[in-house]
């Protein structure tokens, strides 16, 4: 038995090249070293503490309140240091490769806010690092790209299949099969073979633990429901984490609808429950053809612009203890204009997805919904929408 | 021995060759037609075996030619059945090894997939992303079907776990001269004949060397340094997609591969 989770039910496993195996079967040791390591730790929460903000807080959300007829709670990760919940995993991970001596860092970036976040505790830790994001998400997140690079990150477009998310995470990959001797890949959500799901999870758990903790003592009670974006589902799984157990509080996933529940038209592989299949080192839900072909996805937030999820995600689904449904581009759009007004908040567009959801009516008195990120990298994108 | 890995093992005793030569082809590309002249130029320039690679949209070990190549077969409209019809023609000629991602196997289910390349006259399946811990399912179905499965083994990994994966190789033993993808390399890492040395004392099977093979001189130390077999992928590859039309491309391959096989007499 590993001490670290490799499968979640069917889903997970090691679907890599034998060259990454070693590195895996090491990156496992090593953190299962560092996560009982007090040294490991304090440093952890003293950078979460001082360098992020963390806890982020809980904000009851007033006029979102008043519109959906119950009490919306905000986990409010978009006031982190970097601007999302990606900062939480990609300190972990740097602080981890530092310990395991990699100097050399690489990550995968779709909407960008995992690579700024990673980009960042590289130049705290002084890692060189390299960020692979395709050619179409360079363009529609510049402002990412812009500070990724004064940050002193490399990044490397990657000009293959639809120029995103799905080919970024690719080319990583190959990166690090070649130099896997001198590199850690961060890698950015709760996907790819283990460990990096459970670990992944396991960093982002703060998101739930403090959300937990925080509802109860505003609120009195648990909510009915907690509800999160899924691309890869990190920000989704480290706050359902803390929820699993309570068999009360419904979990919602909420994936990219895209332009229509069709085939290249989406990012849903949870919701449209297809054949699972392997990417990226995992069995799990995935978007594919009859063959076998991994098909191309499309959502408007390049977070969600991704065709696999994460494997804990498609166990939570066929057990039944989360659902999982999808909200469209129009709909999220128009959900980041009216959330930026009401509240005076600016959503990133992948946490538009999980507050639309959340707006429409329900049998519920206390929703919380992660925030995942703010909007500011997506203004160019949505102002051309207009 | 199963059917396939007798097949093989015939490959691997051949005409007074030091090595034997394992020449890969993308399944499809340029386009199915050519895809086949290339098969058999293979065939007539010396190849004791072929690696027919069955395109997949996200190839994690391949590099930038045979990625491209994989990319443009599918945009042709290669199927995998077409490329397994194409393979059981190449089959009539010399033994024919599938190269195929885990999940082209899985999508189709595992006991249909291998069920269908024996049917086509396939003696022997490689899954680069299928690791020994993954693989389990496929070598049962390949053991009832009478294929040989063939595990990878790289430079990192350790000297125990050649043993256990050496153990469990059926056909040969496919060791990755780099730490890196597919594609061809300027000169052969230092370390390639070590990872021989390591590969042959892991295993009762022939040792074959691939990734990063370019050049017939390449090919040549490979064999000294005591290769049973050598694998050719990118850089036939690279020739027939620089190569002007059908007619051309088997002519420029089957140069190549008779160049590579004069090597290693």
């Amino acid at each position: 038995m590993s001490a670290v989770e490799h499968r979640f039910g069917p889903y997970g496993g090691q679907y890599v090249p034998e060259t990454l195996m070693p590195a895996l079967a090491e990156l496992e040791r090593a953190w299962v070293a560092a996560r009982d390591d007090p040294g490991f730790r304090s440093e952890l929460e003293g950078l979460r503490r001082d360098y992020v903000g963390r806890p982020s807080p809980l904000y009851l959300a007033r006029r979102l309140s008043e519109a959906a007829g119950r009490r919306l709670y905000l986990k409010r990760e978009d006031l982190n240091h970097t601007g999302s919940h990606k900062i939480n995993n990609a300190l972990g991970q740097a602080l981890l490769a530092r310990n395991m001596g990699k100097r050399r860092i690489i990550a995968e970036t779709g909407a960008g806010q995992h690579g700024v976040a990673t980009a960042s505790a590289c130049a705290l830790m002084d890692l060189e690092c390299v960020i692979y994001m395709g050619v179409e998400d360079v363009r529609r997140q510049r402002p990412n790209v812009q500070r990724m690079e004064l940050l002193g990150a490399t990044v490397s477009p990657v000009d293959a299949g639809a120029r995103t998310l799905k080919e970024a995470t690719s080319a990583a990959i190959r990166d690090w099969v070649a130099n896997v001797e001198s590199t850690h890949y961060i890698i950015g959500s709760a996907v790819g073979p283990a460990p990096y799901p459970a670990m992944v999870r396991d960093l982002q758990r703060v998101i739930g633990d403090e959300a937990r903790a925080q509802v109860l003592e505003q609120e009195g009670r648990l909510p009915d429901r907690v509800i999160a974006c899924v691309g890869g589902g990190s920000n989704a799984i480290g706050i359902f984490a803390a929820f699993i157990a309570d068999d009360g509080v419904e979990l919602i996933g909420v994936e990219a609808g895209g332009e229509a529940l069709e085939p290249g038209r989406h990012g849903a592989p949870l919701t449209v429950a297809g054949r699972p299949g392997v990417l990226h080192g995992a069995l799990s839900a995935v978007l594919q053809d009859e063959m076998g072909q991994i098909l191309e996805a499309h959502s408007i937030s390049a977070g969600l612009d991704y065709p696999g999820t994460g494997p804990e995600h498609a166990h939570l689904r066929d057990t039944g203890r989360a659902r999982y449904v999808a909200v469209s581009d129009a709909e999220a759009l128009e959900t980041f204009r009216r959330v930026t007004r009401l509240e005076g908040i600016i959503p990133a567009l992948e946490t538009a997805h999980a507050l639309h959801y959340a707006l429409q009516p329900a049998e519920a008195d206390v929703d919380l919904i992660c925030c995942s990120g703010r909007g500011d990298k997506d203004l160019a994108e949505v102002l051309a929408q207009a | 021995m199963t059917r396939g890995a007798e097949a093989i093992a015939a490959a691997f005793g051949g005409d007074g060759r030091r090595a034997a030569l394992m020449p890969y082809m993308m399944g499809g590309f340029p386009d199915l037609a050519t895809s086949r002249r290339i098969g058999e130029a293979y065939a007539d320039g010396g190849a004791d075996l072929v690696e027919l690679g069955i395109p997949f949209s996200d190839p994690l070990a391949d590099g930038p030619v045979i990625h491209a190549a994989g990319t443009a077969a599918l945009r042709a409209g290669a199927t995998t059945h077409e490329v397994l019809v194409l393979g059981s023609a190449v089959a009539e000629r010399v033994p024919v090894v599938a190269m195929v991602y885990a999940n082209l196997v899985m999508a189709r289910g595992v006991d249909r997939f291998v069920d269908d390349l024996a049917a086509h006259g396939v003696s022997g399946l490689i899954v680069p992303d299928l690791p020994m811990e993954e693989s389990d399912a496929v070598r049962e179905a390949c053991e009832a079907s009478g294929l040989a499965l063939v595990p990878l083994v790289a430079p990192t990994t350790p000297d125990e776990r050649m043993v256990r994966i050496g153990a469990r190789a059926r056909g040969f033993l496919y060791a990755v001269s780099v730490t890196g993808t597919t594609g061809e390399r300027v000169a052969l890492s230092d370390a390639f004949a070590a990872l021989v040395t390591r590969a042959k004392a892991a295993t009762a099977v022939p040792v074959a060397l691939g990734f990063g093979i370019g050049t017939p001189d390449q090919a040549r130390e490979a064999a000294d340094a005591g290769a049973d077999g050598v694998i050719v992928g990118s850089r036939l590859v690279r020739a027939a997609a620089e190569a002007d039309g059908s007619d051309a491309a088997a002519a420029a391959v089957h140069a190549l591969v008779t160049a590579f096989a004069d090597a290693l007499r």
